[in-house]
């Protein structure tokens, strides 16, 4: 009998994601697609990468951002991620550390080299953006399945690749957005493009995902994301480069004397 | 520890700070200047290796001042070995250590000498030398500190602004134990962060970072005031609760060995409204009490006072930033206004500006001497 049990639950759940949903509704449909998204990302372990960010005004200037990160992912609740400032230079050796919650609003804090002090943040204020750029705190931080709730739009295409288009609302009242649009790349489950719509239901931002690889045989990373505002005119790319996983990581090197060691 | 890379990494930094300050007043004394300019050099190295479970990092620190040659000082802000294992911390050398949670005034924070020839908000220190273990455990972290060797405060010298009236003649230190510079302090902490609550409890032992001071007179027979540090017991207490917008903090002290035992606290909230008029910016209301059970004979002037503070951010490319309020003392009335501001030009270029001010400041006040020393400064920084 046991032996049985394990192909039939597999079978059950590609049926779930899978098959024509008539038995589901659009709210089931839409869980089930971030549910099998999230489940394709999950045993990564530990990554980390650099980040490069180039903000552009509407009047074409320019600014740079240099980052890196890392990230455990989390058993049970979210992951945890450490953010190190490179550029610019006046906040060079700034660190930011979050605890992501599947339930709760996540924990931050920010180290600040100049006085030596930890500061624990309002994770409140993760409507704001991030470093100056297009992108808020919540962009950026670790999107967990039990952030949202979800609901299956329609099959769709982009470029002539085939979509799930399905809309997600957050759950956080602090968040900066009544809802997002996510295309999802039906073949490889991950996120194509997203267009964000702020408080008062108005498109306010587009994110679109660039030059996916492929990592450990399972892992997609975009190494260019581009966000577009599309009230104020302005945009940034955030390009990620030198990922590395299976680093070793443990719950020591995200705790806050390793955040004022992280150079 | 893993870091981020395997190899050895080698880096320097630094900045360069160009300041002027002007006093729109006329000074208490003849002697003190009215205007001047000042520059100062912060250079970093760092350098890790074994897999980033050892760095070694350097930071010494210079300011010229055209003024005044007590305020020309050099110091070793941190020359530091660190090793670091998966739950532990070793540290030998001289460090920074910041301990607190409030804005307007650091009572718990005690391991560095202040560094008040900088700037009299207390939050620049130091260098102190230091041998320190951490561990970090599911019930928090420990940290143990032996210091083996007192830095004395220095004071502004005699043509300075922003110092006491008569001036502090630090040649007449005096010290309670006779080891005096050589008492070996020691330090514990327990930390912690339970949910949305952030705790430190902390034992410290050793000679006191702030003197007491008796009237004396100098070899030209002018009066001055020499400084004494006395061996003492301080016990604390540092808290914030992060509840959504709001940020609650308090610190708590108990001090023996500095003239009678004493309690201080400060304790008050940070609110912040997020993205105001839907705009990014930010701006957060400040207050806090500050208490010290001596009263009028308390040696820091915030022995009754109420901090009420803006903070506006305005989360734009050059991160601009200002910080404005008032300290008021709710028993003589007198008032101390300060206001910051900042913001980056380019990628390597940082402005700033600071003005303060007092205002009805009652002659047994221990503020009285700098009544007159309202001032504005400029600073611009290059960094490299």
């Amino acid at each position: 009998m046991k032996k049985h049990l394990l192909p039939s639950l597999i079978l059950i759940t590609i049926n779930l994601v899978a098959a024509p949903l008539w038995a589901q509704t659009l709210e089931e449909k839409g869980l089930a697609i971030a549910t099998e998204t999230d489940l394709r990302d999950t045993g990564f372990g530990d990554f980390k990468a650099e980040m490069g960010m180039l903000l552009r005004n509407k009047q074409g200037e320019e600014s740079q951002r240099f980052m890196r990160t890392r990230t455990l992912e989390g058993s049970g609740d979210g992951d945890k991620t450490m953010i190190i400032f490179d550029r610019p230079r006046d906040v060079k050796g700034t660190a930011l550390l979050t605890y992501t919650h599947k339930n709760s609003s996540d924990d931050q804090w920010l180290y600040l080299p100049a006085l030596k002090r930890v500061k624990r943040i309002a994770s409140r204020n993760k409507s704001g953006p991030f470093m100056g750029s297009e992108f808020a705190y919540e962009d950026l931080s670790s999107q967990e399945v039990e952030k949202y709730t979800y609901k299956f739009v329609e099959d769709t295409e982009l470029e002539g690749v085939p979509m799930f288009l399905i809309e997600r609302d957050p759950v956080d009242k602090y968040s900066g957005y009544t809802r997002q649009l996510v295309w999802i790349n039906k073949t490889e489950y991950r996120p194509e493009r997203i267009e964000f719509y702020d408080r008062k239901n108005s498109l306010l931002k587009t994110l679109v995902f660039r030059k996916y690889q492929k990592y450990l045989d399972q892992f997609w990373r975009a190494e260019e994301m581009y966000m577009e505002n599309h009230q104020t005119g302005k945009n940034t790319l955030l390009t990620w480069k030198d990922y590395k996983f299976r680093n070793g990581y443990s719950e020591g090197d995200f705790k806050k004397n390793s955040l004022k060691r992280a150079k | 520890m893993l870091g981020f890379s395997t190899q050895t990494i080698a880096e320097w930094s630094g900045e360069v700070g160009l300041e002027g300050r002007w006093h729109m007043q006329s000074p208490v004394d003849p002697a003190q200047y009215d205007k001047g300019l000042s520059l100062s050099f912060e250079s970093e190295y760092s350098k890790s290796w074994d897999g980033g479970n050892q760095s070694f990092v350097f930071k010494p620190f210079l300011r010229l001042d055209q003024i005044d040659d007590k305020r020309t000082h050099v110091d070793i802000r941190e020359a530091v070995w660190i090793k670091a294992g998966d739950d532990w911390e070793f540290r030998l050398g001289i460090d920074k250590v910041y301990w607190g949670v409030t804005e307007a005034n650091h009572l718990v924070d005690i391991i560095n000498q202040t560094d008040q020839l900088e700037n009299p908000d207390g939050e620049q220190k130091l260098g102190q030398a230091m041998i320190k273990f951490s561990t970090e455990r599911d019930w928090g972290t420990v940290d143990a500190y032996f210091l083996p060797w007192f830095r004395e405060r220095q004071f502004a010298g005699n043509r300075d602004r922003l110092r006491s009236q008569p001036r502090v003649d630090a040649s007449q230190t005096q010290y309670e134990n006779d080891l005096e510079q050589h008492y070996p302090d020691l330090a514990l902490r327990w930390s912690h962060s339970v949910g949305d609550w952030d705790l430190g409890l902390s034992h410290f032992h050793g000679t006191s970072r702030e003197p007491s001071f008796s009237l004396g007179t100098d070899g030209s027979g002018n009066s001055v005031l020499i400084p004494r540090y006395a061996i003492i017991d301080q016990s604390s207490l540092d808290v914030q609760a992060t509840l959504d917008d709001w940020l609650w903090k308090l610190e708590t002290i108990y001090r023996s060995g500095h003239g009678d035992s004493f309690y201080a606290a400060t304790g008050g909230f940070e609110y912040t409204l997020v993205g105001i008029a839907e705009t990014d910016n930010d701006l957060g209301i400040l207050l806090e009490l500050m208490y010290d059970d001596r009263g009028a004979s308390a040696t820091t002037p915030f022995n009754q006072d109420v901090f009420l503070g803006l903070r506006w951010v305005a989360n734009d490319t050059q991160s601009t930033e200002v910080l404005g309020g008032v300290i008021v003392d709710w028993s003589s009335q007198s008032k101390f206004f300060n206001l910051e501001a900042s913001r980056r030009f380019g990628d390597n270029w940082k402005a700033s500006l600071q003005m303060r001010a007092w205002l009805d400041v009652p002659l047994n006040d221990l503020a009285f001497s700098q009544h007159r020393d309202d001032y504005i400064e400029a600073k611009l920084v290059r960094y490299f």
